[in-house]
């Protein structure tokens, strides 16, 4: 069955994606969309997702969204992460639950349904459709970050398993 | 881990991922309509309401005394000046297209194409 996971071990995994999240945040979005990330923090649920298992991945992934958004955000970016994050994290379980699908791919998947989860947020919130444009151009930024956080994802699996830190 | 190949699986998956991608800017180029009205909302508010035909650089006033220069010109409008510390709005490029706005959040500017009605705003006042 499953092994206990060390409380430690996701401890350090939560803060190595906040960590991640302020970073990028401090990087300017070219289009000003709101959600546009390069969604650095997805390595660390990828990872942990082939690594440490599903439950780990999305506690991981939760309470990461959570901490960045009380301690760096608001209710309304809480809401937009959310979306994003849980959207993003339960797609790559499916996908890599599927087996078909190798990690590059899954990311992908991670990196599109990340930005449009938040996107339909703010779309429903807002109630514009004048934000259709952006679902475009996150569609394709979330493609283009999944598949290099995926490349990225598959060098680091060669060398690290973060079950054994 | 061990070494992860390309299968047909992830290539139609990937796949489809592009193809839904440039099928929907396709779409919404295609099927976006030429706007006639341009809308200025500061902080949700609607401020001023400009025809695509009035070429002309406008000011707009945000928040906290942000500034913005709305410019109107060809049928386009874009941001030109902002006080803004990131200056993001000015690289949103030129809008035309029903639908299409620029946002300036730290000034709380949108600007918008839209034919919605003004129901709030004048379009115009005559001396």
């Amino acid at each position: 069955m499953k092994r206990a996971q060390g409380l430690a071990r996701h401890g350090i995994l939560v803060a190595f994606a906040m960590i991640l999240s302020y970073v990028e945040a401090q990087i300017p979005a070219f289009w000003a969309v709101p959600g546009m990330k390069l969604g650095l923090t997805n390595i660390v649920v990828l990872l942990a997702l082939y690594q440490m298992g599903t439950k780990s991945a999305l506690v991981i992934n939760g309470i990461r969204i959570f901490l960045v958004a009380v301690l760096f955000g608001n209710g309304m970016s809480l809401a937009y992460s959310a979306a994003g994050g849980l959207l993003s994290g339960l797609i790559m379980i499916i996908l890599k639950k599927t087996g078909r699908f190798r990690m590059i791919t899954v990311s992908i998947a991670g990196g599109i349904f990340h930005n449009i989860g938040q996107i339909l947020v703010a779309m429903a919130l807002l109630q514009t459709k004048a934000l259709a444009w952006y679902l475009v151009f996150l569609w394709c930024a979330g493609l283009a970050s999944g598949f290099l956080i995926g490349i990225l994802g598959e060098a680091l699996s060669k060398g690290i398993r973060l079950d054994e830190m | 881990m061990k070494q992860q190949k390309w299968k047909k699986a992830d290539g139609i998956l990937i796949g489809i991922f592009l193809v839904l991608g440039l099928l929907g800017g396709v779409l919404l180029f295609l099927l976006g309509e030429r706007g006639q009205k341009i809308q200025v909302r500061v902080g949700g508010e609607v401020q001023a309401m400009y025809q695509l035909a009035d070429n002309g650089r406008y000011h707009i006033e945000g928040v906290e005394g942000g500034s913005n220069t709305l410019v109107i010109q060809d049928g386009k409008a874009w941001i030109e000046d902002a006080s803004c510390p990131d200056g993001l709005c000015m690289h949103m490029g030129k809008i035309m297209q029903q639908g299409q706005s620029i946002v300036c959040l730290p000034n709380q500017v949108v600007i918008e194409i839209t034919d919605a009605g003004a129901e709030q705003s004048v379009d115009g006042v005559v001396r």
